[in-house]
């Protein structure tokens, strides 16, 4: 190999490339100069007012964050595989991602390599005042190659910079191809584009077919690869010796323009803004409010793919399209108060577009905060709930409804409470708070207002615990409060707060270690919102399946072809996908659904959607069922109260007479 | 004065007269659903905030009908939104987002 030295020193002397216009400008970079110039100014404006816009406390936290080894690499990480590489796209459509990282991979290497160029060949062009801005992106138009000077080095760039725009224009014809074929690359629906988006991607599909062509015209003289090389043959060919290549270096420049022209008003946007929300996103920043700060980032960081509309579990009805997250960020963008509100209450919240999304915009917290902004001022009086936490202390009311723990006696300390008088002390709910025995070690079964309307899982659930032994209470074997998630949901999140502080109180002073939910709804906002300290909060799929690894709870296996259907809340609310699977493998066959796991269909009952009406989501229902019915089960078995009861009217109410199916909560299949 | 503990009792006294048909009509465009309750009370039966409270739609339902549209509200201001009402409504009515357009649409004067 010849030493580094010698090769700049015969460089020098016979330059490989040779900078041929002296001034190092041409007007056709006009058009690309300022479209850049004033992307960037836009963004530069944007970023200062967002940060400005953010809390202090959050500020701190995202520049700290930046400096902490752990969250850097995973910055790190994320940029190069969310935002080069689409790793999430490829593990769901490998041609998609294929699609995505062709153009975003391709593109940046480009950029990336043209600039080393420039920094090899002719670095004093590097500096932004000759031509910096410019120059590496149309180095093909500025240098000539020195014939017979030609070095490996020198063809290997030009190798590369071929190879990547051969890459790049394979995902452009993908994605032309896309535009009339969706289904193909693995998506039903795609997003209607908007008039910015038209004027961004018409500009995108036609700036590397003219890449190419500019370069290939120009590539007898400066030099080209095994792509451009044999184009200029061709052009040679076609049209003799003298190539006329200045409007193609024209065409490309305007495209380059009008492209980066139209992207902060398009959904290109989120090439930029992508890799602020990631920052913002692994620093743990969270936006309080659906359009302003984080939110802000969020939003641009949307790219607009379309992937959440075949996510969505709506559009099984097309008349639902328009109700998607994607187009909900759009109007949020365009500040379109009427119909931002009209999508927000509309949505299930079962946090699938969340799942799904390749960025991890969060839609559905973005509505909440937008419910918020409406209907957290609605008056509400929870008065009676500081009342009932205190009232179940007379000792002889005490009786009916803890007549299994009439062993122990009530807390003294409770006793100076007065009781009000128009408030009836609902002393079930408040009365094993008080009555706890040994107060330690203690497992608190709440079973929350759905389970209360499906008394089922609540026998089946005492079961599992009388089989297994285990010394229980029961907080509301008498009805209780709500947990605060439906509230929260609908975005009262001041109500929310006061039900939560009563319950909280409640479960501290029962002395409990161990609370056990039976409904998805509770458990996420119990384990989210809730801290409470030193207590383990756990579903009861978990809690069985504990129980049966430990022995406690014997399970006899049948032969019976089981389905289990993922309750949004639990499973893409809290990740619990595991242990209500690993339970039920040992008491029948589990088969699959067609969509399970975080891609598993919401059953249409959910409490999220303000505004859905009863037929829209029996047809949600319907197609949930459909797919948990892919592989002929005997059972479908879910894991919430509200899949439970709307599985069971979807079942009966079913035009299919032939589906011979019963549907069964995971309690009574384990414990039958 | 010596109290007797007697008290007047609130009139009763329906006029229909003063039912707001502007306000109904807002409701019924926010929730469609508000003219097909049958007041079977289903959802008064279940309701979680009525275990401590009086709290009951049907009631509001019938408040809002009969133009006693503050006590409509008194009768929703403890919901606490869990839902329960619309599990059981035989109507199928979207029984939350009726609870929360009648105070969106009552509780401002």
């Amino acid at each position: 190999m010849t030493p580094l030295a010698y090769i700049l020193a015969a460089q020098a002397a016979d330059p490989e490339v040779i900078d041929r216009i002296p001034s190092g400008f041409s007007a056709f970079v006009l058009p690309f100069t300022i479209g850049v110039a004033f992307m960037f100014s836009w963004i530069g404006v944007g970023l200062i007012r967002l940060l400005a816009a953010i809390p202090k406390s959050d500020r701190i936290k995202f520049a700290k964050s930046l400096f902490i080894p752990k969250t850097a690499l995973k910055n790190i990480k994320d940029l190069f595989c969310d935002c080069l590489f689409h790793t999430k796209i490829w593990q769901r459509k490998p041609l998609l991602g294929y699609m995505h990282s062709a153009i975003a991979f391709g593109w940046f290497m480009i950029i990336i390599l043209g600039h080393i160029e420039v920094a090899l060949f002719v670095p004093a062009r590097l500096n932004v005042a000759r031509g910096g801005l410019f120059y590496p992106i149309f180095y093909r138009y500025f240098v000539w190659m020195n014939p017979g000077h030609t070095t490996l080095r020198g063809a290997f760039f030009f190798f590369l910079m071929d190879f990547f725009l051969l890459y790049i224009l394979s995902g452009i014809a993908l994605a032309i191809f896309k535009r009339f074929r969706s289904i193909v690359l693995g998506m039903r629906h795609t997003t209607k584009p908007s008039l910015a988006d038209r004027v961004a991607l018409y500009s995108l599909w036609l700036i590397f077919p003219l890449r190419l062509l500019a370069e290939s015209f120009t590539a007898d003289l400066s030099g080209g690869s095994f792509l451009t090389v044999p184009v200029n043959h061709f052009w040679h060919f076609l049209f003799g010796d003298k190539l006329w290549f200045m409007p193609c270096w024209w065409a490309y420049s305007i495209c380059l323009g009008l492209f980066f022209a139209a992207m902060p008003f398009s959904r290109y946007m989120h090439i930029l803004t992508e890799v602020l929300w990631i920052l913002l996103r692994n620093a743990g920043v969270e936006p309080h409010h659906p359009r302003k700060g984080v939110a802000e980032a969020e939003i641009y960081a949307c790219s607009s793919c379309g992937l959440c509309l075949d996510a969505c579990p709506m559009n099984v009805q097309k008349k639902n399209l328009k109700y998607s997250s994607v187009y909900f960020i759009r109007f949020l963008r365009r500040h379109n108060e009427k119909k931002i509100n009209a999508i927000a209450d509309k949505c299930l919240m079962c946090d699938k577009c969340h799942a799904l999304c390749p960025v991890g915009v969060n839609a559905p917290s973005l509505r909440r905060a937008q419910r918020a902004t409406v209907n957290n001022a609605l008056p509400y009086d929870y008065s009676y709930l500081s009342t009932v936490g205190a009232t179940a202390t007379s000792a002889s009311t005490l009786g009916r409804a803890t007549a299994s723990l009439r062993s122990a006696p009530p807390l003294a300390s409770q006793s100076e409470a007065p009781v009000p008088p128009l408030t009836v002390p609902r002393v079930a709910w408040v009365a094993p708070a008080k009555v706890l025995p040994e107060a330690t070690n203690k497992v608190l079964y709440f079973a929350g207002c759905m389970t209360h309307l499906t008394p089922r899982i609540i026998k089946s659930v005492e079961k599992v615990f009388k089989t297994a032994g285990v010394d229980y209470v029961f907080a509301d074997r008498d009805g209780g409060i709500c947990c605060g998630r439906p509230l929260m949901l609908a975005g009262k999140t001041e109500a929310a707060a006061a039900v939560i502080e009563a319950n909280k109180k409640m479960i501290e002073e029962s002395g409990c270690d161990t609370l056990v939910l039976s409904c998805p709804i509770c458990y996420k906002i119990f384990k989210e919102e809730y801290h409470l300290e030193g207590i383990k909060v756990v579903h009861y799929t978990q809690f069985i399946n504990d129980l049966i690894i430990s022995g406690k709870l014997p399970v006899q296996e049948t032969d019976r072809k089981l389905v289990y259907h993922d309750p949004c809340e639990l499973g893409r609310g809290c990740g619990v996908y595991y242990e209500p699977r690993a339970a039920l493998k040992r008491c029948g066959t589990l088969v699959k659904a067609s969509k399970e796991y975080d891609e598993s269909i919401c059953c249409g009952g959910s409490l999220g959607s303000l505004t859905l009406d009863t037929k829209d989501r029996s047809k949600i229902s319907e197609a949930s069922l459909d797919s948990l019915l892919a592989n002929d089960p005997q059972t479908i078995v879910t894991a919430c109260p509200l899949c439970l009861k709307t599985f069971s009217e979807a079942v009966s109410n079913s035009k299919n007479r032939d589906i011979n199916v019963t549907v069964k909560d995971f309690a009574e299949v384990v414990c039958p | 004065m010596v109290d007797f503990g007697f008290t007047l009792v609130p009139s009763s006294r329906i006029n229909l007269d003063l039912f707001d048909k502007e306000k109904y009509e807002e409701l019924v465009s926010m929730e469609p659903d508000v003219r097909i309750c049958m007041a079977c009370g289903s959802c008064t039966a279940v309701c979680t905030a009525g275990k401590f409270v009086h709290t009951s739609l049907r009631e509001a339902m019938e408040d809002i009908f009969n133009a006693k549209t503050d006590n409509a509200l008194e009768s929703l201001r403890a919901c606490q939104l869990c839902g329960k009402c619309a599990m059981v409504c035989p109507r199928g009515i979207n029984t939350r987002h009726l609870i929360m357009s009648i105070t969106k649409v009552y509780s401002k004067k």
